[in-house]
Parts: structure tokens; C-alpha cells; sequence
């Protein structure tokens, strides 16, 4: 029979044992570099990542951009070998590396098989792009370049350029507001030994974090961990960024693009990582603009009004208050309709909350997802490292469960309250005319 | 955050071990493809449906991907959405997709919710309730979906018009999500006989990966879809696309602010090769002959246009072996600042014409082989993507034991083969260009977008 009842039978009678499962080990180096393994010996392969404290907002003043292209030329020369040598090097042995960062921090990423001939190689290959990149200069000025391209392919995209002025007037003068991919101006203004600096300042023991997960013992794992990152100077911890401004009102800026669609963003500063109120907006955020097509705000501009294919909103927890980050496109004649309703929806739920059926729902599909949060190593580096990058406590997985169960109406209503303020709200719209 | 990821993705395609993947065909023609994967208590669960937007008649381009929006808009026993609702409220993630070849609709969950989705699956392959209500609002999804997506970028509409080149007959020269012209003109009853037609048991392929037992699998999908009437195959008219005789070339003047260009080959697939003097290693050769070109920064696209050259910023190359029809190999290129898409073209047009005349080295052929190699085993860190390979295979035609092997098959590509494929179809006269030649963005005025078939783009 096709019922609801039925549907949901089973739905708590999952084992506790199937959550449990995440096992981190955690130990810290002589030079201050923390290290966080998880044993995974199904697959012959091997997961690593190291994050620094050296994203975007550590650009320093007028050269946004800096940690971007310091990340992105790693790989472009050490001391003995050339860009191209490196290349041949990862890829001769069937490794990936990858490096990018965003506001908070730079990630370097590598996945190798575990066969010892061919892991070796890459991890001594990883050490030294880590350790000490040359930045030849003929390479910096080919990745700048491409850097410039990028900004220009930007230009012709309203979603790019919504998005970039969102956070321009949300963070105003905070590290925060810029791009991390950084501006024209500033790009051009970046010099060699502005990423050598930056490099020396911010890629030291200190200031990192290393992931490691997959198919090796902890004793194994703890001698990667030090071949990997064991030789960076210890460092320092860089200073604490300056704090984000709160909106005490709201505004609208629009700029004018050709194009079919207003691309909409509304927002303002959100929560940061390890928030107080952290479980109470996230719960209330998937039932607002979180979950997907069922969302309030999917069910009332997409499913009942078809004004937009996409329709969201999320806070980004970083280490200062990410953006509250609302979004939609819409046919430019709908721009203000679209907006209307918005906030219209916004602003019934702050003021009268979830109900009990969608907290409800909500639960089960937080508290039921979780199995898929984890179900590959790939997964469970990327968790990794925001529990290690932001200083949540190492059962952070274990506790991620009862700690949404635990959330009340009351508590969601209480937070939205007071930290949603629709009347405060930037929104910024990019698009053609009506 | 930006990414660089040195591997050859589109190699690792196919390459799963298949000595844990058990199938079955239920009695009303529906197969039942299981994959074992018990790291975690999870597993997703995936229908296949054999219709894609090559299957469409001219006038009704974009129709399976209406569809697909549509089938979460109610059935007998659901009310629109609530697919949506069920699943989510069982911790399960959902979605669909369509493309050229197939439309596919997939739900990942905790294992033992696996007879929920089948139960929603079951009932939407039989029972969707078209309404004109529901229609007449998913319809404009849609158009801002086609907004969204090519409308508004420069890119996408170049890539509309390079297809309607490369392609004269075949439907795969029209987009997947359609003309807007179509999407203007679709009626509820027009879904309605494409969902009769081709949503059948005997044109579905049911793909599931995880932490789950195949005689329990089968019996449940036994349970839930064994009830399903079996319907007569439907078989699409096949439409060849001639071969091309002469190069085709265009240029797209649109308000752009980068140049950009494609390039694109006509090239057999699996499918298409083991007959018609179409070799059966020839697709595994081409694949091995985009990694050299194209796989990680050490290849010659990489390396000698990017990197040394410094004639091209970016440069990807893309050829899927596992299409239902013949496809091509595409290369796109952005030019580096300084030069025009034409001196781009020039550049990449010499570096076919030395993989043409020259074998590829020992060293590239063994770098490729290592990626390959590393590429099968990382694959299958995801139950998502092996489930996708499956069903890929199967939904285009293709018997998925072709992975007992793959890898095997692609380190058996020689030099001398990589060669005879370029000679075969890295031609000037199988070669289509498109060029964006980016004109002036005037404040506020949209692009004028095709209507269909790129009228309006010259």
C-alpha cells in the first residue's frame, strides 16, 4: 500500500552503530602542525589535505588576490624542478594535487594511490611544493594572466557579478568584501616577493592542519604526516582578523547588465563557525531555503509562482560571520515580483518561526542524511578539515545528530529574531531591463 | 575554491571492478543492476529511462527534460511535490537529470530506506498525473532554467550554434533543454504521449549501488516494480548523420567580453565501433589520445599552448566513449590575452597535425596508462558515480562487463594505434569551428538569443 505511514516506518530504527564510525586520530608536530587521520583500508588509496590559516582575507591591504596566486604556484617550480617536471612527476604516478583557497583558508589537496612506489614519490614531490616553491617569475606572469582572463570571464556573467558585489557591500572594508580571486587593479600590483612574503609569513607548522585519510596504519600515517609538512618552520599564528561590522540598516543596489535575467542576492553578515545559535539557524535555514525543493522559499517563488529555476538561502559559517546569503534569477520583468515574495517569506519566518510538522521534517532529514555525509574519504577529509580548521571539537560527528534533535520551534524563533534582520538586509540585483 | 585537478577525469569513466555487480531483468523487461559497496551504510538507487533529447522530433526539442520537471509534480497517490517531501523527510537526497541520450532520476539514502524509493519510483513510472495547472508553472521554470544556463552566456550560445553545425541530421544538434521556441509551444498533451511511450519497464534500467544484499535488491525491486504492465519496446527512428565532406566554420558576434572557440571532430563511440570499418579498440585509442593532448598539466595542451606557447589561457579537450550515437571529440579553447581565436586555432590545429605525423612518446603513452590506472581506484571512493557508470553503460546500449576490462583495454593502446586514429578522424574535412567574437556589451539590452537552430546569431 502507498501511505504515508508506511513510507516512514523505520525511520528511527536505523542502529546507533550505523552512525558511529568516524574514528579521528589526532596528534600535533614539533614545529605546531596538527595532524588528524582516519584509517580507511577498503580502497588502495590515499587522501591527503593540508589547510593554513592563508585564505583570501590574508591578502595583504590592495593586493586581493595574493593568496589565490600564492596557492595557485605552488606547483609551478620548486629550487630543482620546473613546473612541467612537477607535473610529469604527480601525474606519473597517477597522483592529483590540487591547491585553491577561499575567504578562510588556502587547501592543498593530494590523492595517490597507497602502493609505497608510487605514494612515495608524490609525498616527497607534496613536501617540497609545500615547503619551498621557487614562484619563477615567468610563471607568475603566465598565471596572472589567466587570472586576469578569469576576471573578464566574470564580467560577462551576472551571477559572478552579483555575487562579487554581494560581499563588496555586505563586508565593506573587511578582508571579507573582496574577491578572493582579487580585482583588476589589484592583480596587476601583485609582485613576486609579495608571494614569497606571503608564503614565508602564512605556510608555516603553526599555522596548519593536516588531513590525512585512507589505506595506512597510524604509524604509517604519522610518518607522512611528518615527510609532508615535519620540515616548515614553526611560525606563528597569524593575528586575528578584524571583526565584522553589523548592518544597522539595509539597502539596494542595482547594476545594470545585459541580460534576460536579474540575478538576485539579499543578505547580510550570518553566523561564524562554532556560533552558539549555530544548530537553531542551520535547522531553521533548511526549512527557510536550505532543503532543497521543499523549502519554503523553493515551494513559494519555484513550485506555486514558477518564477525561478533556483531559489536558496544559507548562512557560510566561517571563521567571522559568513554571509546570511539569499538568492534567486528570475526574467527581468519578475525582478521586483520575485522580491516581493522573498521577502514577504523571509520575514514570516522570522517573526512566526517553523512549525511543528516542518521541525519535524526537518530532523529527520538532517539527523537521517547523515550517513551520506560521510560515505567516502573524499567526504570525510573535506569534514576534517573544517573541524580542524575552526577548532570544533573532535566528536563534532558524533554529536551532530542529537545536537539537531535537541532544537526547538522556540529556539529557532528566537534565533532568527535576533539574528536574521530583514529590514537590515543588503540586496543587490544585476540585470536587464524591465 | 579554485581547483586544480591533475587527473584524467574523463577516463575514469568507466572503470569500476565488476566482480561485486550481479543484474536481472524482471518479467515485465525491467533490468535490475546491483553493485556491492559495503563501506558505508548507504546506498542510491537510480532509474534509467532510454530517452534523451536525441529522441525528439524537431518541433519538440526540450520535451524530455520537461518531462523530467514534471515527474515530481504528482501522481495518483502523490500530490506535486510530495516525492520531494517523502524523500527528504527519510534523509534521502534527490534528483534527475537528461541529457542527449537517457533521463535519469536517482535518491540517495540510509540503506534501509531503500523500499521507499523504490515504492515513489514504482509509482511515478505508472501513474503521473499531467495537469495543466502544474504544467503551466514548470514551463516557466524551465524557460528561466534556459535563461539561466545559455541566454545569458556568451559561452553556452556559441556552443548552441557550434552543434547545429557539426550536426546536420542527427538530434544532437539540438539542446538538451530545447529551443525557447519549443518550450513556448509544448502542451500537457504532447507530455503526455512522450511519458506513454517511453516511461516503461522494458525502457528502464534500474541502477542500484551500496550497502545492500543483490537477492534482497531483486526481490524488493520484484515487489515494487514487478507489478508495473509490461509494455511494447519502443525503438526511436535511428537517424545517421552523413559523414562530413568539407570543414565547417562560423562565427558567433554576440556582447561578450573573452573570445572563445570550439573545435570538434567526429568520432565513433563504443557503440558505434566493432563494425562498419570502425575498429573496436578505436574508441579506447581516442580516449588515450585526449589524455595526451589534454590529461593533467603535463599534457601537450597543457604544456606547449598554456604553459609555453602562451597562446592559449585554457584548453580542454572532451570525448565521452560511452554515447548512444557517434559523437565528437570537442576541443575548447579561451586564447591567452594578446592573441586572436584565430592564431589560437592555428596553434592547436598544428598540434593535430603532429599527432597526425608522429607517434606519441613511450612517456606519455606510460603517464596516461598511470592516470588511467589511479583513476579506476579513485572512482570508486564515490557509490554515487559508480551507480552512474552503470547506468550510463546500460542506458546507452553498452553491457557494463565492458569494465571487466577497460582498463586492461586502454593499457593495451599502442602508439601506432593513437596515430591511426588521428589519421582516421582528426581530418580537416571531419572538423567543425565555432568562433565567439565577443561585440561591445551595451548596458541593459539582453543578447539576442536563438529562437531555433540559431537564428538571430549570426
Amino acid at each position: 500500500m502507498f501511505t504515508r505511514g508506511l513510507l516512514l516506518i523505520g525511520l528511527f530504527s536505523v542502529p546507533a552503530s550505523a552512525f558511529a564510525g568516524v574514528k579521528i586520530e589526532h596528534w600535533t608536530l614539533a614545529n605546531g602542525a596538527r595532524a588528524y587521520f582516519v584509517e580507511s583500508r577498503e580502497l588502495p588509496m590515499l587522501q591527503l589535505r593540508v589547510v593554513f590559516d592563508a585564505g583570501s582575507s590574508r591578502d595583504p591591504a590592495d593586493k586581493a588576490g595574493a593568496a589565490t596566486l600564492t596557492a595557485a604556484m605552488l606547483d609551478e617550480g620548486t629550487k630543482d624542478l620546473s613546473a612541467n617536471e612537477i607535473a610529469i612527476r604527480f601525474e606519473g604516478v597517477g597522483a592529483e594535487f590540487g591547491a585553491g583557497v577561499d575567504r578562510d583558508m588556502a587547501s592543498v589537496s593530494l590523492r595517490s594511490l597507497s602502493d609505497s612506489g608510487l605514494l612515495n614519490p608524490a609525498l616527497d614531490l607534496l613536501a617540497q611544493v609545500l615547503e619551498a616553491p621557487a614562484f619563477p617569475a615567468a610563471d607568475l606572469e603566465l598565471k596572472r594572466a589567466q587570472s586576469l582572463i578569469a576576471l573578464q570571464k566574470d564580467a560577462q556573467s551576472p551571477g559572478a557579478i552579483a555575487a562579487k558585489a554581494f560581499y563588496r557591500e555586505l563586508y565593506g572594508q573587511h578582508p571579507y568584501a573582496s574577491d578572493p580571486l582579487g580585482d583588476e587593479k589589484s592583480l596587476k600590483a601583485i609582485t613576486r616577493e609579495d608571494l614569497i612574503a606571503f608564503h614565508r609569513r602564512y605556510y608555516v607548522g603553526a599555522n596548519a592542519q593536516v588531513m590525512i585519510v585512507g589505506d595506512v596504519s597510524k604509524r604509517q600515517a604519522r610518518k607522512i604526516v611528518e615527510r609532508v609538512v615535519g620540515r616548515l618552520p614553526a611560525g606563528k599564528v597569524p593575528e586575528p582578523l578584524p571583526p565584522v561590522r553589523k548592518l544597522i540598516t539595509g539597502w539596494q543596489k542595482h547594476v545594470t547588465f545585459p541580460a534576460t535575467q536579474t540575478h538576485v542576492n539579499m543578505g547580510h553578515p550570518g553566523m561564524r563557525r562554532g556560533d552558539p545559535d549555530y544548530f537553531p539557524l542551520y535547522v531553521g535555514n533548511y526549512i527557510l531555503g536550505g532543503g532543497g525543493l521543499v523549502s519554503r522559499l523553493s515551494v513559494e517563488v519555484r513550485e506555486k509562482q514558477g518564477l525561478s529555476y533556483s531559489v536558496y538561502s544559507y548562512f557560510l559559517p566561517l571563521r567571522l560571520p559568513g554571509p546570511l546569503y539569499i538568492g534567486l534569477q528570475t526574467k527581468n520583468a519578475q525582478r521586483d515580483q520575485a522580491l516581493k515574495l522573498v521577502r514577504q517569506v523571509l520575514t514570516d519566518f522570522v517573526v512566526n518561526g517553523p512549525t511543528e510538522k516542518e521541525l519535524e521534517a526537518a530532523k529527520k532529514h538532517l539527523s537521517g542524511s547523515y550517513p551520506l555525509r560521510i560515505d567516502s574519504n573524499g567526504k570525510i577529509a573535506e569534514y576534517l578539515a573544517v573541524i580542524a580548521f575552526y577548532g570544533l571539537p573532535l566528536n563534532y560527528l558524533d554529536e551532530f545528530i542529537p545536537r539537531i534533535e535537541a532544537v526547538t520551534i522556540k529556539q529557532i524563533r528566537d534565533a532568527f529574531r535576533r539574528r536574521v534582520r530583514p529590514e537590515r538586509m543588503v540586496t543587490v540585483t544585476v540585470g536587464g531591463e524591465r | 575554491m579554485i581547483h586544480k585537478i591533475s587527473g584524467l577525469l574523463f577516463l575514469s569513466l568507466l572503470l569500476i571492478a565488476c566482480s561485486q555487480t550481479h543484474e536481472t531483468t524482471l518479467d515485465n523487461g525491467l533490468r535490475v543492476i546491483v553493485r556491492e559497496d559495503h563501506r558505508s551504510p548507504v546506498v542510491v538507487s537510480q532509474i534509467w529511462y532510454k530517452v534523451g533529447s536525441q529522441d525528439e522530433p524537431a518541433e519538440l526539442t526540450g520535451i524530455s527534460h520537461v518531462l523530467e520537471h514534471m515527474m515530481f509534480k504528482g501522481t495518483a497517490k502523490l500530490k506535486p511535490n510530495e516525492f520531494s517531501r517523502i524523500i527528504a523527510a527519510n534523509g534521502g537526497r534527490e534528483n534527475a537529470f537528461t541529457s542527449h541520450d537517457y533521463t535519469a532520476y536517482f535518491q540517495q539514502l540510509e540503506k534501509s530506506r531503500l523500499p521507499i524509493a523504490f515504492e515513489l519510483e514504482a509509482e511515478r513510472m505508472q501513474n503521473l498525473v499531467l495537469t495543466e495547472e502544474e504544467f503551466n508553472k514548470e514551463i516557466k521554470v524551465v524557460m528561466e532554467e534556459r535563461r539561466l544556463r545559455t541566454e545569458d552566456s556568451p559561452e553556452a550560445l556559441a556552443g548552441e550554434k557550434f552543434m547545429v553545425t557539426a550536426y546536420e541530421k542527427h538530434s544532437y544538434r539540438n539542446p538538451i533543454i530545447g529551443w525557447m521556441k519549443d518550450l513556448e509551444s509544448i502542451t500537457v498533451k504532447d507530455l503526455r504521449d512522450w511519458y506513454r511511450r517511453f516511461y516503461t519497464p522494458a525502457n528502464a534500467v534500474l541502477v542500484v549501488a551500496g550497502d545492500v544484499k543483490p537477492q534482497e535488491v531483486f526481490a524488493l525491486a520484484k515487489q515494487h516494480f514487478g507489478p508495473v504492465p509490461a509494455a511494447p519496446p519502443v525503438k526511436s527512428p535511428e537517424v545517421a548523420e552523413p559523414p562530413q565532406k568539407s570543414e565547417r566554420r562560423n562565427r558567433v558576434s554576440i556582447p561578450a567580453e573573452v573570445p572563445y572557440l570550439l573545435l570538434g571532430y567526429h568520432a565513433p563511440v563504443h557503440a558505434s565501433a566493432g563494425r562498419d570499418g570502425i575498429a573496436e579498440w578505436e574508441p579506447y585509442a581516442l580516449s588515450i589520445l585526449g589524455g595526451v593532448l589534454d590529461g593533467g598539466q603535463a599534457s601537450r595542451f597543457k604544456h606547449e599552448l598554456v604553459r609555453e606557447k602562451k597562446i592559449a589561457a585554457g584548453i580542454d579537450v572532451d570525448y565521452s566513449a560511452t554515447s548512444r550515437s557517434p559523437t565528437l571529440l570537442m576541443i575548447e579553447a579561451t586564447p591567452a590575452n594578446g592573441h586572436t581565436a584565430e592564431e589560437t586555432e592555428k596553434a592547436i590545429r598544428q598540434q593535430i597535425e603532429r599527432i597526425r605525423n608522429e607517434l606519441v612518446t613511450a612517456a606519455e603513452l606510460k603517464r596516461v596508462k598511470a592516470q588511467v590506472v589511479a583513476s579506476n581506484v579513485y572512482s570508486r571512493d564515490s557509490v554515487f558515480y559508480q551507480a552512474m557508470q552503470l547506468g550510463r553503460l546500460a542506458a546507452n546500449g553498452l553491457d557494463w562487463h565492458m569494465l571487466d576490462d577497460y582498463v586492461e583495454k586502454l593499457n593495451a593502446v599502442t602508439a601506432e594505434q593513437v596515430q591511426t586514429v588521428a589519421r582516421k578522424y582528426l581530418i580537416d574535412s571531419n572538423l567543425t569551428v565555432t568562433i565567439l567574437d565577443p561585440q561591445p556589451m551595451s548596458k541593459g539590452k539582453p543578447r539576442a538569443a536563438p529562437r531555433r537552430g540559431g537564428g538571430g546569431v549570426h
